[in-house]
């Protein structure tokens, strides 16, 4: 099969997201509303309760805004990619999945496009995010915002990879609901998304290493460090090498013997 | 285009669901595959569409092994399934291009083709309406001219007539029987209607993932005395 058949699935696959967005738009505000009351009003409230010392990649004492900006980018990306990812294998998408899984392009070609393609929106949305953010005063340097790029979309490839083997293989969290209270919530909470990981080692150290083992905190920091301009290559390695590791597993998943796509409603 | 099944098994876990099928489809002909809900026909379109793997046996298409070269046979096949595959929030050409680019054709080429199968399909004026604007019959129209954009050779149509009211069944049922006689296509169309096959037709008659009969409608009633393909039908499938 030639090079220009899979340009034309590439571009294909990535269209029919921009135009799903678009018409969608009503998500992009309910996206995008989620983070927002956390940096407006949760923040606000918790600034006076939780002093950040200096920590990098920050050079100086920053607000508690500022501290969770990074960590709310990767709350966008994580809702995207579950509800990306579910919506995929079930909802009315299962008609299209079949329409993505009956192509004759390879299908871990077809998933990684798919997975692209939602990670261009997720990091879309993480930048209008970022843009109403510096509003309030969250001002990194502007080269971090492209900076940033890269590892929002990388972010993006684990968590939708995360998401398509979670609705690929357990059932019971086939609605949105199971996926909040058993995936999207501990992952977000047990990470550095909302308070240093210095102060849960004071809390306690079970937790603390339950945050390190958690690669969301990786991303975060991935993030975190980007917009900031400054390099953290744990940071990166753990992510990149859990991306690739998932994204395995999940092109598995979708080999023909492993397509639940026809028996899954059984 | 042939189509060989050899031997063809699956089972769910524990529950057989084919067991050991095997026939072969005539180039350029209208086949009906006929079964009560449960015989196994949707599991058989998972395997032919690739949705499933093969457990057991064997399927060659125009010769090819589909296990061996998905690629080259997945090309040849176009698939109608049951349920809808459309997206309602998409327009109908929309829906078209991604699906074209999925088969690997350029934007232009796909924008052509779709068009000239929405002309032939009469739903050429809706091109930019969302599907979820269209009627069932419409949508049906759609997939089935869908199917046919990367100018397959073999189409599989999984009890495509699903809901729509009993005139529309009928003008898509005539529908794809012209197709199959102009485009030279062989037609595999699994149904449990018996009024949607006609005498001269091929009929496959599965039933609890057996394989029962296989010959024409006036064939099978010859040879079982049924008094129409209905009678024989229930014969076969023991009325259950």
């Amino acid at each position: 099969m030639d090079a220009s058949r899979y340009w034309h699935g590439f571009i294909g696959i990535q269209v029919r997201e921009w135009r799903r967005f678009w018409q969608q738009r009503t998500r992009l505000a309910s996206a995008l509303v989620r983070p927002l009351l956390w940096l407006v009003v949760f923040a606000a409230g918790f600034r006076a309760v939780l002093g950040i010392a200096i920590l990098p990649p920050y050079q100086t004492y920053i607000t508690y805004e500022t501290y969770i900006v990074p960590g709310l980018c990767g709350m966008i990306i994580l809702f995207n990619s579950m509800q990306g990812a579910l919506s995929m294998v079930y909802d009315r998408e299962l008609g299209s999945m079949r329409v993505l899984l009956v192509s004759p392009l390879p299908r871990p070609f077809l998933l990684f496009t798919k997975l692209l393609a939602m990670a261009g929106v997720a990091v879309v949305q993480a930048g209008v995010f970022l843009a109403l953010a510096r509003l309030v005063g969250v001002q990194p340097p502007p080269a971090g915002y492209l900076a940033a790029v890269p590892a929002l979309v990388l972010t993006s490839l684990m968590l939708g990879a995360l998401g398509l083997l979670i609705a690929t293989w357990i059932r019971q969290l086939e609605n949105f609901a199971g996926v909040m209270n058993f995936v999207i919530f501990p992952m977000f909470f047990l990470s550095s998304a909302l308070y240093p990981l210095w102060r849960m080692r004071e809390a306690s150290p079970w937790l603390y290493w339950a945050c390190q083992l958690n690669p969301f905190t990786h991303a975060v920091e991935a993030i975190r460090f980007s917009l900031y301009l400054e390099w953290n290559p744990l940071a990166w390695g753990i992510t990149g090498t859990v991306t690739l590791l998932l994204a395995a597993l999940a092109s598995t998943g979708f080999r023909p013997q492993r397509t639940r796509i026809l028996s899954g409603r059984r | 285009m042939t189509v060989d099944i050899r031997n063809l098994g699956f089972r769910y876990g524990n529950t057989p669901v084919l067991r050991a099928i095997s026939f072969r489809l005539d180039p350029g002909r209208f086949h009906a595959l006929l079964g009560p809900n449960g015989a196994g026909k949707s599991t058989l379109f998972g395997l032919l569409t690739r949705l499933l793997a093969l457990q057991q046996g064997e399927i060659r298409i125009a010769g090819t092994s589909l296990a061996r070269h998905p690629a080259a046979v997945m090309g040849q096949i176009g698939v109608v399934f049951q349920h809808s595959a459309l997206d309602p929030d998409l327009t109908v050409r929309q829906n078209l291009a991604y699906h074209a680019a999925l088969q690997g054709l350029s934007r232009r080429e796909a924008r052509r083709r779709g068009d000239r199968e929405l002309a032939r399909f009469g739903l050429l004026e809706r091109a930019n309406e969302r599907v979820r604007q269209l009627n069932g019959g419409h949508r049906r129209r759609l997939e089935i001219a869908r199917a046919l954009l990367h100018r397959p050779s073999l189409l599989l149509l999984d009890e495509a007539t699903v809901g729509l009211d009993p005139a529309s069944r009928a003008a898509l049922n005539s529908h794809v029987r012209d197709l199959c006689r102009e485009r030279a296509l062989t037609v595999l169309w699994a149904t449990h209607l018996i009024e949607e096959i006609r005498p001269e037709d091929r009929v496959l008659i599965l039933h609890r993932g057996r394989l029962r009969a296989d010959g024409t409608g006036q064939a099978l009633c010859r040879a079982l005395g049924g008094r129409d393909l209905a009678d024989t039908f229930r014969t076969l499938t023991g009325g259950d």
